[in-house]
């Protein structure tokens, strides 16, 4: 599975700084039905945690109200620089994760 | 008269006719949900097939070979002896040199490959060339946009030349334009390409859908193209 996550390119120490996260996921909610008819089992994305150098600084639970692809958008503040992780796990048991490093000022 | 009419009426591309919202995602290089499959055609783009070697072994840095590429599609192609889109091009590639099956329509790894290639001609003109061996193709291309069709009895021009900028229920009709496609269409959360989007057109007319890779959807492909000459490419587009 394929992800993204952006941080700025620096970021002030201490001061808050955005970050986005963009999953590719088809977040199948359960309720919809193939061309035969046949119930197509829910899917999606339930567990999102992004750490900062092992830290945690954000995570979510999702249910099937989430669109396909889901983007997230959040703030976080380092204090020094090192290496934030986006790591996921979906209904199946799939797992992503994608990296970027913070480089503070 | 059809050159008359679009001499008459600036070309105007289809994201021009999306709400801000809209506007702003496709423009957006992260959020854009379409650069998904474009990071996923550069990884196929980079890896060797089983039994052939990767895009890149030939064709090396996309960047360069690639710049320009898909805004002269669809094109003639002589080796296989018609017209071609950027799609059928790639199909064409992978199953004569990677020696693989043929890439299924709508599959991830054909609009991967497709997106992450018209990506690189991103910005520049649309020109195709419709004389030689591509005229029976734009000409064919050219009666269907004027053929009335289905149980609504409309051809493409009804809406998309005569009507583009009116509303249509609650969605603004466009020039028709194929400037950013593939691109992710927010009602199929997914990427989709022209010839998905022409299909759902054939759909709203009530008209029999013709099938992918059909002569018919190639040649409003080329018909469009010539349509659009000028406008620049912008895949991968949102639309709503």
């Amino acid at each position: 599975m394929l992800g993204r996550i952006q941080v700025p390119a620096l970021v002030k120490k201490g001061e808050p700084f955005e970050v986005r996260v963009l999953v590719q996921h088809p977040m199948e909610t359960g309720f919809r039905r193939d061309m035969n008819g046949k119930a197509i089992p829910m899917n999606v994305v339930d567990k999102l945690k992004v750490s900062l150098a092992g830290r945690e600084v954000f995570s979510a639970e999702m249910g099937s109200g989430m669109s396909a692809n889901p983007y997230l958008q959040f703030y976080a503040v380092a204090n020094e620089a090192g290496e934030i992780v986006v790591e996921w796990s979906d209904d199946k048991g799939d797992t992503g994760r994608a990296t970027a490093k913070v480089i503070v000022a | 008269m059809i050159e008359a009419l679009l001499l008459a009426a600036a070309v105007v591309g289809g994201v021009e006719y999306q709400s801000a919202d809209v506007k702003k995602l496709q423009a957006d290089e992260f959020a854009n949900p379409g650069m998904l499959w474009v990071a996923q055609g550069e990884r196929l783009w980079n890896q060797a097939a089983a039994s052939g070697p990767a895009c890149a072994s030939c064709h090396g840095d996309a960047a360069k070979s690639m710049k320009g590429v898909a805004a002269a599609y669809p094109k003639f192609d002589a080796a296989l002896g018609r017209v071609v889109d950027l799609e059928g091009r790639i199909d064409a590639c992978v199953r004569v040199n990677q020696k693989r099956a043929a890439l299924v329509a709508e599959s991830p790894e054909r609009l991967g490959l497709s997106a992450f290639v018209a990506y690189q001609s991103r910005g520049m003109p649309i020109t195709v060339k419709i004389d030689g061996p591509a005229k029976p193709t734009f000409d064919r291309g050219a009666a269907l946009h004027q053929q009335r069709i289905g149980q609504m009895n409309l051809a493409c021009t009804h809406c998309h030349d005569t009507h583009a900028g009116k509303t249509l229920l609650n969605e603004t009709v466009s020039q028709g334009q194929p400037d950013g496609w593939p691109a992710y269409r927010l009602e199929w959360q997914s990427l989709a390409s022209l010839q998905r989007r022409l299909r759902a057109c054939f759909y709203g007319v009530r008209a029999e859908q013709p099938p992918f890779d059909s002569d018919d959807l190639i040649a409003l492909e080329l018909f469009l193209a010539h349509r659009a000459k000028g406008l620049p490419l912008s895949v991968p587009g949102v639309r709503r």
